[in-house]
């Protein structure tokens, strides 16, 4: 498999994240992780490993203490926060845990939030939204409030405005974890068919069948990454 | 805003009901005095036909003369031998001229005022107050007083005296009687002038010269403009103090709109990393809750407006006071509430625009 940098979506070198403190937590430690464009990369470790603070690196959320992190072929590195804040906004789709949908706003308009801060068009916007929300099989739920929705309804209302955007990256922090497994199991489905159509995901997880979903797995232990498994040549 | 617009609008209502009161009384009133501390002029008065010149100017329905005699003069219902010295000086006398009864409306309880054909007869007239003091329930037996053990026959009682207030703790008898058995006024006799509505400038303009052509300077004819500028003090006093209030009730309006969006911020601040997250600035963040705290003061303008209005309707219907309300209140409270949004806002919003995108995945 080719690890060209044109390939590679993120590319981290030697980067580590330590929370500042009395003592300091050493969150991540120093490493390397190159992320090809069409992966599946989940992400596995027990609670408070290090994976959500590796998901906050990623998604420019968090800077790291040290370390070069290049995304879609550009340093983000010495990058001020306005224009981290604008490829965040462009090139990232986030799926939290929990949802964080606006309850009292019909789903299309929550999926529209994606495309809110740039400067297109409002049909632009709207079409996008549709195609979103179509994608994830919720075109008839379209003008439906998130309060009157199942979990795995709001899951794919968050997941459709993920992808509003049209990102290069999607990040998921434990996206069925508040669902049950029947609906986690047709979210996953989700996840693997948006996979298949191009779409590189990260998935944080501590299940390990849920990982089994990607075909890369990395594993956190005390900030420490180790890579488990590659099951497929798809992405090279 | 509620608070602040009831209490200008009733501070208004309040202020135009005082200014109808004023005006009942002294918009159509001139009192004329006499300069004094004018040295050369020490022995000039109102002439005998003063009450005859004044009233041939236009616009004057009465005017007579007033002044009170001296503390020493000596009222008693007694004849001169029992005669008790004990009245002294808790009843005044009063000398008027005859006009002077129409000039200043008063109310007569029992009996009749004496006019022009009774104003060189030795006759009395007594405030209420005074008959029960002298025991003259009734003046239908001709009761007598006697001042300075003079006997004056009493014809009649008053109920009430709006404009001269002390008429009603006084004897009054006329003032040719007073002049000719006490003297001249000391303290200088005084005018009352009641005139049509609105004639009260132009009469005090040429009562002057009336009185006195070849020295109008002697008389001071003063109108209820000039009592007005007390008035306006007044009613300006009071209104600092209503505007202080409303003040007060706008700070503390304001405290409770950054109150509400702080903690509307702090409630959102997974919202508002989930929007960092999407793309938003700091700067679209801190907008948001401005124009959310802008929009809730403008709204509460709005309702406080109308709950303002009913509660100033309410109060002058209580008080059976004419509502009354500068429209400029009305229109300018919404954007008294948003700009006073705009401001309670500023600090929330600055805290907003703070909140780091990490924190959408912290909870
Ligand atoms: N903002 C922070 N400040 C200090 N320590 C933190 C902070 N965030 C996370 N940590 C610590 O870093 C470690 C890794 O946290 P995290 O990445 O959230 O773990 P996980 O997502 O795997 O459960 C934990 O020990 C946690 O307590
Ligand atoms: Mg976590």
């Amino acid at each position: 498999m080719s690890s060209s940098a044109d390939d590679a979506v993120v590319q981290l070198t030697g980067v580590a994240r330590t929370y500042e403190g009395f003592p300091p937590v050493e969150a991540l430690k120093p490493c390397d992780l190159t992320i090809e464009r069409g992966d599946f990369l989940t992400v596995v470790g027990p609670s408070g490993s290090g994976k959500s603070t590796l998901l906050n690196l990623i998604g420019l959320l968090d800077r790291p203490t040290s370390g070069s992190y290049v995304l879609d072929g550009v340093d983000v590195g010495p990058l001020d926060e306005r224009q981290r804040t604008a490829i965040r906004g462009h090139r990232i789709g986030f799926v939290f845990q929990t949802f964080q949908l606006l309850p009292h706003r019909p789903a299309l308009e929550n999926v529209m939030m994606a495309t809110l801060y740039r400067a297109s068009a409002r049909g632009d916007r709207l079409a996008s939204a549709r195609e979103a929300l179509h994608g994830v099989g919720l075109a008839h739920r379209i003008g439906a409030l998130p309060s009157r929705m199942s979990g795995g309804e709001r899951q794919r209302v968050a997941i459709a405005r993920a992808l509003a955007g049209n990102p290069s990256l999607l990040l998921c922090d434990e996206p069925t974890g508040n669902l049950d497994s029947a609906t986690a199991e047709s979210v996953l489905d989700l996840f693997s068919q948006l996979n298949a159509h191009g779409i590189t995901i990260v998935l944080i997880t501590h299940d390990g069948e849920v990982a089994a979903r990607g075909n890369r797995t990395v594993d956190i232990r005390d900030g420490r990454l180790t890579e488990l498994s590659r099951r497929d040549g798809r992405a090279s | 805003m509620a608070a602040f617009v009831a209490v200008l609008g009733i501070t208004t209502t309040a202020n135009s009901q005082i200014d109808s009161r004023f005006d009942a009384l002294s918009s159509t009133q001139v009192i004329v005095e006499q300069q004094t501390d004018d040295p050369f002029l020490d022995a000039a008065d109102f002439p005998d036909d003063a009450e005859a010149r004044i009233t041939g100017l236009a616009g004057v329905r009465a005017a007579g003369l007033h002044w009170a005699l001296g503390a020493n003069t000596r009222v008693s219902a007694q004849p001169p031998p029992a005669g008790g010295r004990d009245a002294v000086g808790t009843i005044s006398v009063m000398a008027v001229s005859p006009g002077f009864w129409s000039a200043t409306g008063v109310s007569v309880k029992a009996g009749r005022t004496f006019d022009a054909a009774l104003a060189d007869d030795r006759v009395a007239v007594v405030g209420e107050g005074i008959a029960d003091q002298l025991g003259m329930a009734d003046v239908g037996g001709q009761p007598a007083v006697f001042i300075d053990d003079v006997p004056f026959t009493v014809i009649g009682v008053l109920r009430s005296a709006d404009r001269v207030p002390d008429s009603l703790l006084s004897v009054s008898i006329p003032a040719n009687v007073a002049a000719r058995y006490w003297g001249r006024p000391d303290p200088p006799a005084r005018m009352i002038i009641a005139t049509d509505v609105g004639a009260a400038r132009t009469v005090a303009d040429q009562t002057p010269v009336a009185l006195s052509a070849a020295d109008p300077d002697h008389f001071k004819a003063t109108t209820a403009v000039e009592a007005r500028a007390l008035r306006d003090s007044v009613s300006s006093d009071l209104g600092v103090l209503f505007l202080v209030l409303a003040i007060i009730c706008l700070v503390i309006g304001a405290v409770g709109i950054a109150n509400t969006t702080l903690v509307a911020v702090l409630e959102r601040v997974s919202e508002i990393g989930l929007r960092r997250s999407l793309g938003a600035l700091p700067r679209h963040i801190g907008a948001q809750f401005l124009m959310e705290s802008t929009a809730l003061g403008a709204i509460g303008g709005l309702v406080g407006t109308s709950v303002g209005t009913w509660c100033i309707v309410g109060v002058s219907l209580a008080k059976s006071w004419t509502a009354t309300l500068t429209p400029w209140t009305v229109v300018a409270a919404p954007f008294i509430g948003a700009g006073l949004g705009l401001l309670a806002g500023l600090y929330p919003s600055l805290r907003a625009s703070r909140i780091e995108p990490i924190e959408a995945f912290r909870r």
